[in-house]
């Protein structure tokens, strides 16, 4: 058995054998009240090694990375800084020792130019123009052109990571930690920012490189260490392993096949968008121009894109969250929508599941019933002359408990005390027991285990299947892969004319997410074909 | 070693409960401390404070009559309070309900009207205390005004107008220039429940008010509206509430409220109008609907121990020379330990050994 004999020789020998590691964990340990966040962790990170840490959501990443830069204080193990024992008072110290870190969601100020961000984000003393000049210079050396001067708004996701990199670079690393940086980037993007990682390894420098991404981890990385519930599972060598096998130590066991969608019909056009307009209600938010398509009963329509190019926005008009002045251009089961309240539109049979679970889809601190009074008041008999009927509520939480298997430590619990993937099985599970004709969700398996993922695209697939049309928002191209028999993308607040599933390569879409090839037109059209 | 306040996963009952005991306990230790600094005995103190007023009949009519307008406000506030909408001006609305109730008294004095005039004077007061709570509710609604700072100005405006209307107008020509009205004709007046005491309807109608609000709260889509809109605002416009719409509502019905009060207290105990009518029920209904976790039955026993505290600082006046200035003193040390405990609710307190040194399962 391979596996066992790496677990008992868990350094990787070899290249490094006889020199000191840049960086070791000795019996790292986190521990928030009873949660044990980090159990007695051991890594070590070489010179000129790009380190993957895999692991599922809430496996321990973020808050190793955290206590390695000082964020957080470990409760109990070490860090080990070339050798030496240190204890990091917080992250200023540990930029000044030469570790640097890119975070997943940028701190960066919209209002202020790139130079200011950067400035605001260094420690020294160096003057703005000195500051600026380097930046420059840092920034063209790596190739990662940015214009000093542009006001970081004006900028894509994709650039605003830049920032982040060229600010982290600027105080000489000899160490750099990046979580999940490709998130956000499109297939292409992800591209470049490996060849920029490739040579900041040449340099001799180490990167910490979190992730979740199998292939992304098997193409870019010398090492893994995969992490579970808090535990080290294992440290290997991810060229030499299969993207199931990493997998398989990742979740702890097979992951249910998500059983794709056998003989699906398409029936009527159940929800409609014609020629959505619509100006952005806040700030530097995106304007939806001129979006049309048309989903059918049966089918599930998958939309890609980079985020912040107006998905938050098309939920919000889709949901009815923000209100449309022209009646015509949303159209749900043949009803025109475009000016009805949320409320309304549940009425004529659609619902919705947004992004953000905690706040969004459900009020944290209320019990899980009230959660399924939330969006079940309107149309689910669970209210009478006023009256709320208790009974039915708890009567839909024992449902999709069952349904969808959501675990939970009593009956009716606040939801913020479930776990991501049980909160949102019950969220989703909430919308699906009202046998709805249209469901719109958001990003249905963000943060979400990956047996809470299966569950959920099932019950997406099998909804399809018994007549409902779905929309998917995600930015998973390969969630939309699995389960979408369309799929467009949105760029800048516009949707892309929808290519069948088969059609849609990792390529084109990626081309679509970095906006070439739009035809505004064509997808205008398409509706009225 | 280190104190640590740690986030629970689920807030606790027990502690929500428990924590304005543990606020009323830490307020009487602080009281203690403070009489012995006045220089008064502290126990006597106490006595006179929570003891005497609960050993004689008059001054148990007299709790319950304190306890009413205290109520009937704090059960208007803690609506608002749930739905994020902060009303801090009700004892304005108070005083104009008053005011306007008190119009129709004063007009009709010494006609033959018959029996109509209190039930219309309790329907005008109300409707005048919803009209002006609803000036900060559409100045939040529509502009964006801070509804904490217009409401409580709208106070000030409320007591000048008073003010005016009994020095001025409604001034009653034999009495001896003093500011006020001529005491209400017996159909202008709330009847007393028993003969001869102190007790009046406005008793009962506070308690049905709580009644009322357990059940809006407790049963209703509205009242569960209320509490989302409260609780999370991005939850509820997804749920389909109307967050200003709810801001208008609470603001009406605690605006009434408060003008309800206003004009019981003024044709009840008082018998007329005049300046000074409250020893700021309004200010101290914020304390009661917090102490009473803006629940309804919790705002029940919150006012009547804060009806405790006026008739106690009285009697401790009259007894012991102690400043009547003393309970706003309480009031105000018993609001600030409500809202410390209160945080007890979704923290604990955890002892950590010294940290980093520390081996695995201490920390």
């Amino acid at each position: 058995m391979p596996a066992l004999q790496r677990m008992l020789d868990p350094t990787p020998s070899g290249p490094h054998s006889g020199e000191s590691p840049l960086l070791r964990t000795v019996g790292l340990t986190k521990r928030y009240g009873d949660f044990l966040a980090n159990d007695s962790i051991d890594i070590d990170v070489w010179p000129k090694e790009i380190h993957a840490l895999l692991g599922e959501n809430g496996a321990g990443k973020s808050t190793l990375v955290k206590a390695i830069y000082g964020l957080i204080q470990p409760s109990a193990g070490e860090i080990r800084w070339q050798g030496e024992r240190i204890v990091l008072s917080g992250p200023a110290e540990a930029r000044s020792r030469g570790i640097g870190m890119v975070f997943q969601h940028f701190s960066l100020f919209d209002n202020l130019t790139v130079a200011e961000n950067v400035a605001l984000g260094l420690d020294g003393k160096e003057s703005f123009k000195d500051m600026s000049a380097r930046l420059e210079q840092v920034s063209k050396t790596y190739g990662l052109p940015l214009d000093p001067k542009r006001e970081v708004w004006q900028l894509s996701v994709g650039e605003r990571q830049r920032i982040e990199i060229v600010r982290a670079l600027m105080q000489d690393p000899k160490f750099l930690i990046l979580d999940e940086p490709t998130a956000v980037l499109t297939p292409q993007e992800a591209d470049q920012l490996f060849v920029v990682l490739e040579r900041l390894k040449a340099e001799g420098r180490a990167i910490l490189y979190i992730s979740h991404k199998l292939e992304e981890v098997k193409r870019l990385c010398d090492t893994a260490t995969i992490l579970r519930g808090g535990r080290k599972i294992q440290t290997c060598n991810p060229r030499l392993e299969t993207a199931a096998s990493l997998a398989r130590m990742m979740v702890g066991g097979e992951i249910k096949e998500v059983k794709p969608a056998a003989g699906r019909k398409t029936t009527i056009p159940r929800l409609v968008v014609n020629d959505l307009t619509l100006a952005p209600d806040e700030a530097h938010g995106v304007r939806l121009a001129h979006i049309s398509f048309e989903l059918k009963g049966g089918e599930i329509l998958g939309i890609a894109g980079v985020a912040g190019n107006g998905q938050d926005e098309l939920f919000a008009a889709l949901s009815g969250e923000r209100l449309s002045k022209d009646p015509g251009t949303i159209v749900i089961e043949g009803v025109a929508a475009g000016h009805l309240s949320i409320t309304k539109r549940r009425k004529l049979g659609a619902a919705f599941v947004p992004e953000e679970r905690l706040g969004h889809g459900t009020a944290p601190r209320m019990k899980l019933s009230e959660n399924a009074l939330l969006t079940g008041h309107a149309a689910s008999g669970m209210v009478n002359h006023g009256f709320i009927d208790t009974a039915a509520t708890l009567k839909t939480v024992d449902k999709a408990t069952e349904t969808f298997d959501v675990r939970k430590a009593k009956r009716d619990p606040e939801a913020a005390s479930l776990s991501g993937g049980n909160l949102q099985k019950f969220i989703v599970g909430r919308e699906i027991l009202r046998n709805p004709a249209v469901l719109v969700v958001s990003q249905p398996t963000w943060g979400v285990d990956a047996g809470a993922a299966a569950v959920i695209r099932q019950a997406l697939l099998d909804l399809a299947t018994a007549g409902a049309a779905v929309l998917v928002t995600s930015q998973d191209l390969d969630e939309l892969a699995e389960i979408a028999d369309r799929i467009a993308v949105m760029f800048h607040g516009r949707l892309s004319a929808p290519l069948e599933a088969s059609e849609a390569t990792r390529e084109k879409l990626g081309l679509l997410m970095g906006g070439s090839s739009l035809e505004p037109k064509e997808a205008a059209h398409a509706v009225g074909a | 070693m280190q104190l640590v306040l740690e986030k629970r996963t689920e807030r606790s009952n027990t502690i929500a409960l428990v924590s304005p005991l543990i606020a009323i306990g830490l307020t009487i230790v602080t009281m203690t401390i403070l009489f012995a600094i006045l220089g008064k005995n502290p126990l006597l103190a106490l006595h006179a404070y929570f003891i005497a007023p609960l050993t004689d009949g008059y001054s148990l009519q007299e709790i319950a009559v304190k306890a009413t307008p205290l109520v009937m406000i704090a059960i208007g506030l803690a609506l608002c309070y749930l739905a994020n909408a902060w009303n801090i001006g009700a004892e304005g609305q108070f005083l104009i309900g008053a005011v306007a109730g008190s119009w129709i008294a004063v007009k009709t004095q010494g006609t033959d009207a018959g029996a109509w005039v209190l039930p219309a004077m309790l329907v005008l007061a109300a409707a005048a205390g919803a009209l002006y709570a609803l000036i900060p509710a559409i100045c939040k609604v529509k502009f964006g005004a801070s509804e904490i700072l217009t409401s409580l100005m709208l106070v000030y405006v409320a007591d000048l107008l008073l003010d005016y209307l009994v020095r001025g107008p409604w001034r009653d020509p034999n009495g001896f220039n003093f500011p006020t009205t001529a005491e209400f004709d017996p159909v202008a007046t709330v009847p007393l429940l028993i003969e001869g005491g102190r007790l009046h309807l406005g008793s009962i109608i506070a308690l049905l008010v709580v009644a009322a609000a357990a059940i809006l709260l407790g049963r209703t889509i509205k009242g569960f509206e209320i509490r989302v809109v409260g609780a999370a605002p991005r939850a509820a416009r997804f749920g389909g509430f109307n967050a200003n719409q709810l801001v208008i509502l609470t603001f009406a019905v605690s605006g009434a409220l408060a003008g309800l009060a206003g004009i019981i207290e003024v044709a009840g105990p008082v018998g007329h109008l005049q300046p000074g009518i409250s020893p700021g029920y309004g200010f101290t209904a914020i304390i009661v609907a917090f102490l009473g976790r803006l629940n309804p039955l919790g705002i029940l026993i919150a006012g009547l121990f804060l009806a405790l505290t006026f008739i106690g600082g009285e009697q401790a006046q009259i007894a012991m020379k102690i400043p009547l200035d003393v309970t706003k003193v309480f009031q105000g040390i018993l609001l600030f330990y409500v809202l410390a405990c209160d945080s007890l609710i979704l923290y604990r307190f955890k002892l950590v050994l010294a940290n980093r040194q520390v081996t695995r399962g201490a920390g």
